[in-house]
């Protein structure tokens, strides 16, 4: 790791003070993806400003169908909540699913999606969920706020403070887990909500998250797995790599949607 | 058995301090103003060398030296060697490439070490190695062996025309192709041994101290096998005389084999500490250790089995290119000859055999033994070819096996070996019975109905362990006797310490060892100590490697034990006036045969220390050494099947049942030869499924250098194993052990491979079978 | 430099760091708690586990100046005394580590799991709760083992539920 230099925020204000006065920091949460990353000196913030003690930022408030996750909710603390798992069991199930128990007492939901990695599972389920972001400056329409590999609408200085939705009346999510990395290689978030159903992909894409149009249309027709037999979808503009060529992983997104409708109606 | 003797299930001695964290590995070792090193590493494949600029680097914060392969070149440090000797076909010796513990003009593979920065911190020296400027000039690399042999591809090194460092043969040529001209049947098989990276959890490490005043050095180095770093360091690298050189190898964290070989970065440590004036410590980190570790396999194999019309086996036909990487490493050139090829026999008389063995260089890390050495090699290969010709005569791979099982012993193959014993019979019904081989298709069509592809794999193995007698390695060009020594000290209150040349890295050694003590003298463990691993305390030895701890350093004690025993029962019948032939020493008590009286064993040992009252002309003390030198190899085997499900929506295979049904011999303590069998099993599993060493072939860049991209089997990618015994005793050593530590790494991958083409009805899958592997096999069997 | 201070093992500790120490190193070199190991570079071996604030966490993924404040444990920190921890107990008579380097981390995650299902642990839970922690010499056959162990000796004396930290 190069040399760099610690702030532990007391609030988002102050947050927002330190890094302006870094020369080029980053923000932190669990940093179960940036501290390794700067471990292997693919990272070098000049500052790091530490989001983990900021008490505005925790929390997961629940209001009928309504949600509101705290930024700095741990996915650990996710995926024990119970009052969640009546409302929307999937984003639990998902949260269950992130790394490993270590990773998931520390890692946030806001550090997962402010990183944007092309196979993190949250990104997946804000933009299935219809998902607003909220940060310290205003409101982002989940599938506004993903715009590229690791890239997002978020200004050098915009936190992440939350994230809200609706829960959907159905929504399931599955994964295919990289054997070697345990990252998701296809992860398939499918919602059947009000403003009809939507699906989401991590892992798979070239340009991370993306909306599959071909297992809506066809689940809009029939919110059953049987509606996805025999279809494929397009593998262009997926990720071919060691693990996985483009056309196995549209294989997988197809497998997984299924699996993910099935658990959505279960 | 006494309930700590031999055949015991003693919980072990050793984790005690494991389990509390109070293990010292060679990381946790500090010694005054020890300073930390880092490695400035090629980031090519291959390059010549035009220019080291450490100027920038010397002054970075923090730094004590920067140091380069010139200024060791000047100092007199020789270069790595690999110490076994293999000649050509045409009688030539093999070509051995040069290699420089720093290289000086040219590097060849990605990770090559080219200068050494010692700083006050790690990550000052990380830092400062990065600082290090080094101009290159890119030369093209090749990865692939089968490419380096080709014309036009690029030259490693000026020695080994056409990267070829030996074109060697065993075995009837002229017999073989005889069989298999006039065979009934011939299965011809292309079949690759993937290269795996052994990944030991401890990442190699060394700590290099010299001290001025005694012109002394010390080495803490993760080695399986001190003596053998301290001999070599002495006699082939210069870095001083042996008596100048101490090497201990504490605690350290498995080896699988990759912990053998003497590497480049302890002799610079040691030369660095020297020149630098400080104890210099380097620890590597992961992507170091995949990089610079020794890797294992790597083979490519065009087989032919030939058959007569009684499905007999006549005649196999093996031709192999093995990949050595950019440098020959210590053991590298045994292990695709006399570690594979006398193996290829397996379990059957087969009545001719010919192997031909080319060994090459590339721009690769070096390759090197890991766990089972050349002998996975060899079962993978004649296991798989075995069940696929049962599947194309259309008989059963148990009929199959057993109709060619070697049944009457002594038996000598025709590629060297002469097995002493073995009942291959046994292990097959056994490993049957316990997998219910007979109820599977029941279980096929359960499956089916939920939609999974089930299948049953087996395969019968034999390993050749117990490594080595001495006079035959050298015979074959070791460069090393591989004889083992062991020194028994009765203290003066009769707790006893062995010395071994045997080194434990996981394998319980100082349970087991104790065990023999207390079996023999009757005596509790707890006042046994097993010391190993220091040059100043255990004289010489040969480590810990090629299942030979049991075989040959167990019966390196017992010998030990028998002059001990002798002598004590010299002494008990003189002190109790009776006849030494009448002497009796168990439960901690020397008895005279049908008396009452007996001699407490401390008290014993008192009287052997105060000699007050011993036999005339004895010399006091009690206290014997012994070296044991093997008669012959033994030959562990046995029969493992394994069942799986393969996912045909996504290729992934599920293992519904592994069993394994092993013959070792006499066993010390069940319980720790159930957890190697289980080990080695997960190694061999994940070799099948899992485990994929892959360089980009333009570039030589090692793609899989993290846990990111090579897959580690986990706790959920593995069933628990059922693991039975059926041991027929080795006549060739005192406790009848043939050796455990492989088997499951050996005995595993063809038994995966085998259940998963079954499974997916394709024979044609390479390892290892990742879910994406098994998908497009599936989808390819299907298109037919 | 940063001034870190923390509660280790029950044991009130600070000092100055350089601000991109690893919480592991810190343990390890500050405090000479070798215990705690470093595996891989890529937080996926879990050799460094430790618990913090009563939870399993990778050591090798937070800086020391991020758990200023916290309440560590350590595998030094496990057993009361020379009484072992039912867990340390276990992966002793169940033969659950070989060459020991993987071991404190492993054991520091059994506890964890154990505390988190009071509920009882079944193989395939145990298996999937083992993502984090890798073993290369055992085939997990007697971590498992032993840790379906420990967690019925813990429900049965009750400890589960009342130690705090284990």
């Amino acid at each position: 790791m190069y040399s760099t230099s610690y702030h532990r925020a007391s609030s988002v204000a102050d947050a927002v003070k330190l890094l302006k006065k870094a020369e080029d920091g980053k923000f932190v949460s669990g940093g179960m993806t940036l501290i390794p990353a700067m471990k292997t000196r693919l990272a070098a913030p000049s500052d790091l400003v530490d989001l983990r003690h900021i008490a505005e930022l925790k929390g997961i408030r629940i209001s009928g169908k309504n949600v509101t996750i705290g930024a700095g909710t741990t996915h650990a603390e996710v995926a024990a909540n119970d009052k969640l798992a009546s409302v929307c069991h999937a984003i639990v199930h998902m949260a269950s699913h992130i790394g490993d128990p270590h990773v998931r007492h520390l890692g946030t939901l806001g550090g997962s999606i402010a990183n944007n990695d092309p196979a993190a599972d949250y990104p997946a389920a804000t933009v299935a969920l219809g998902a607003t972001i909220v940060t310290n400056k205003r409101e982002i329409a989940a599938e506004k706020f993903f715009t590229g590999l690791f890239e997002t609408a978020l200004k050098d200085d915009e936190i992440v403070t939350g994230v809200t939705f609706t829960a959907p009346a159905k929504c399931g999510y599955e994964k295919f887990r990289n054997p070697a990395s345990r990252y998701a290689m296809a992860g398939v978030f499918v919602a059947k909500g009000k403003d009809g159903v939507k699906v989401a992909v991590t892992g798979a894409g070239e340009d991370g998250v993306f909306r599959s149009r071909e297992i809506e249309a066809a689940l809009t027709k029939k919110f059953e797995p049987s509606a996805l037999e025999g279809m494929t979808v397009p593998s262009k503009n997926l990720m071919s790599d060691l693990h996985a060529s483009a056309d196995y992983r549209a294989n997988l997104v197809v497998v997984m949607a299924k699996r993910a409708v099935a658990a959505a109606n279960a | 058995m006494g309930v700590e003797g031999i055949g015991a299930r003693v919980a072990r001695k050793e984790d005690k301090r494991f389990i509390t964290g109070s293990g010292r590995y060679v990381d946790d070792m500090v010694v005054p103003g020890m300073k930390h090193a880092a490695f400035v590493r090629s980031p090519h494949a291959h390059a010549d060398v035009k220019k080291i600029d450490t100027k920038a680097a010397e002054a970075m914060p923090g730094v004590i030296a920067v140091l380069t392969g010139k200024q060791l070149k000047a100092d007199g440090i020789g270069n790595l060697i690999c110490g076994w000797m293999v000649h050509s076909k045409d009688g030539t010796p093999m070509k051995m490439g040069a290699w420089s513990p720093l290289a000086v003009d040219r590097v060849r593979y990605v990770g090559d070490a080219v200068a050494i920065v010692v700083a006050e911190t790690r990550g000052q020296a990380r830092d400062a190695a990065e600082a290090v400027e080094v101009t290159y000039k890119e030369r093209k690399a090749v990865t692939s062996a089968v490419d380096a042999l080709k014309k036009g591809a690029p030259q490693l090194h000026p020695e080994a025309d056409g990267n070829l460092i030996y074109d060697w043969e065993l075995g009837d040529r002229a017999a073989t192709e005889a069989a298999i001209a006039n065979a009934a049947h011939v299965t011809k098989m292309h079949i690759v041994n993937n290269r795996l990276v052994p990944n030991a959890m401890e990442p190699r490490a060394a700590l290099g101290h010299y001290d001025k005043a005694e012109d002394h050095y010390t080495c803490w180095t993760t080695s399986q096998n001190p003596h053998v770093a301290r001999l070599v360091m002495s006699a082939f690298y210069n870095v001083a005389p042996e008596n100048k050189l101490r090497v201990i190898a504490p605690d350290v964290g498995g080896g699988f084999g990759s912990k053998i070989f003497i590497y480049p970065e302890e002799i610079v440590c040691l030369w660095a500490s020297k020149k630098a004036g400080v104890p210099v410590k380097w620890v590597a980190d992961r992507t170091e250790s995949f990089l610079t570790d020794a890797h294992g396999r790597d083979h490519v194999t065009e087989v032919e089995l030939a058959f007569d019309d009684k499905h007999r086996m006549i005649g196999l036909k093996v031709d192999t290119i093995a990949n050595f990487g950019a440098y020959m490493s210590l053991f590298s050139s045994s292990v695709p000859t006399y570690l594979y090829a006398t193996l290829l026999s397996g379990q059957y008389a087969i009545s001719a055999i010919h192997a031909n063995v080319r060994a090459v260089y590339t721009n690769t890390a070096p390759v090197d033994a890991y766990r089972g050495a050349g002998r996975p090699e060899a079962t993978y290969l004649l296991e798989r070819v075995v069940e696929t010709a049962a599947r194309e005569l259309g008989v059963s791979p148990a009929e199959l096996r057993r109709k060619n099982f070697i049944r009457e012993f002594p038996y000598q193959t025709p590629v060297i070996m002469a097995y002493d014993a073995g009942d291959y019979e046994a292990s097959l019904e056994a490993a049957m019975k316990a997998a219910d081989y007979a109820g599977f298709e029941k279980r096929r069509e359960k499956a089916k109905k939920a939609g999974k592809l089930r299948g049953i794999g087996m395969s019968c193995y034999i390993e050749a362990c117990g490594i080595a007698p001495s006079a035959a390695v050298g015979s074959l060009g070791a460069g090393v006797g591989l004889w083992e020594s062991a020194e028994v000290r009765v203290n003066a209150v009769g707790t006893i310490e062995v010395l071994t040349g045997s080194h434990s890295h996981g394998q319980g050694h100082e349970t087991t060892f104790s065990q023999l003590v207390s079996d023999r003298f009757g005596v509790p463990i707890d006042s046994v100590s097993i010391v190993h691993g220091d040059t100043d305390k255990v004289q010489m030895g040969m480590g810990t490697y090629g299942s030979r701890s049991g075989a040959v350093g167990m019966s390196a004690i017992v010998k030990a034990l028998d002059k001990v025993e002798a002598k004590a029962k010299k002494i008990a019948a003189h002190l109790m006036e009776a006849d030494e032939g009448d002497i009796v020493i168990e439960n901690g008590e020397c008895k005279v045969a049908g008396t009452d009286k007996s001699v407490p064993w401390f008290q014993l040992a008192l009287a052997a220390y105060t000699a007050h009252n011993l036999p005339g002309g004895m010399e006091p003390g009690l206290k014997e050494g012994a070296f044991y030198d093997p008669t012959n190899f033994t030959f562990p085997a046995g029969c493992y099947i394994c069942e799986v499900e393969v996912d045909p929506d996504t290729g992934v295979t599920e293992i519904v049942q592994f069993v394994a049904a092993d013959d070792f011999g006499n066993i010390i303590n069940p319980m720790i030869v159930e957890g190697q069998v289980h080990g080695g099993i997960a190694q061999g599993i994940g070799q099948a499924l899992l485990e994929g060493t892959s360089y980009d072939p333009a570039s030589g860049q090692l793609l899989t250098a993290s846990y990111m991209d090579y897959t580690m089997p986990r706790a959920d990618d593995l069933p628990s194993f059922s693991v039975s015994h059926q041991n027929t005793p080795c006549p060739g050593n005192p406790l009848g052990i043939k050796g455990c530590g492989e088997a499951g790494a050996i005995g595993s991958p063809p038994a995966v491979i085998n259940a998963i083409t079954n499974a997916i009805g394709n024979n044609d899958l390479t390892m290892p079978a990742t879910p994406q592997t098994v998908w497009k096999a599936l989808h390819a069997a299907t298109k037919h | 430099m940063s001034e870190v201070a923390m509660v280790v093992n029950g044991r009130k500790v600070s000092g100055a760091v350089e601000d991109r120490t690893l919480l592991v190193h810190y343990l390890r070199e500050h405090l000479g708690l070798t215990g705690t190991h470093v595996g891989c570079d890529t937080s996926q071996c879990g050799a460094c586990v430790v618990h913090m604030d009563g939870k399993a966490i990778k050591s090798c993924s937070i800086l020391a100046a991020q758990a200023s404040g916290a309440d560590i444990v350590t595998i030094e920190g496990l057993a009361d005394g020379a009484d072992l921890h039912p867990v340390q107990a276990a992966f002793k008579e169940h033969h659950g580590l070989q060459c020991g380097f993987c071991t404190p981390g492993m054991i520091m995650a059994a506890t964890d799991m154990i505390r988190r299902h009071p509920e009882g642990l079944d193989e395939a839970t145990v298996r999937a709760e083992l993502e984090g922690n890798i073993c290369r010499c055992t085939g997990y056959h007697n971590i498992v083992k032993a840790i379906l162990a420990a967690s019925k000796t813990m429900a049965k004396a009750g400890k589960g539920k009342t130690k705090k930290a284990a």
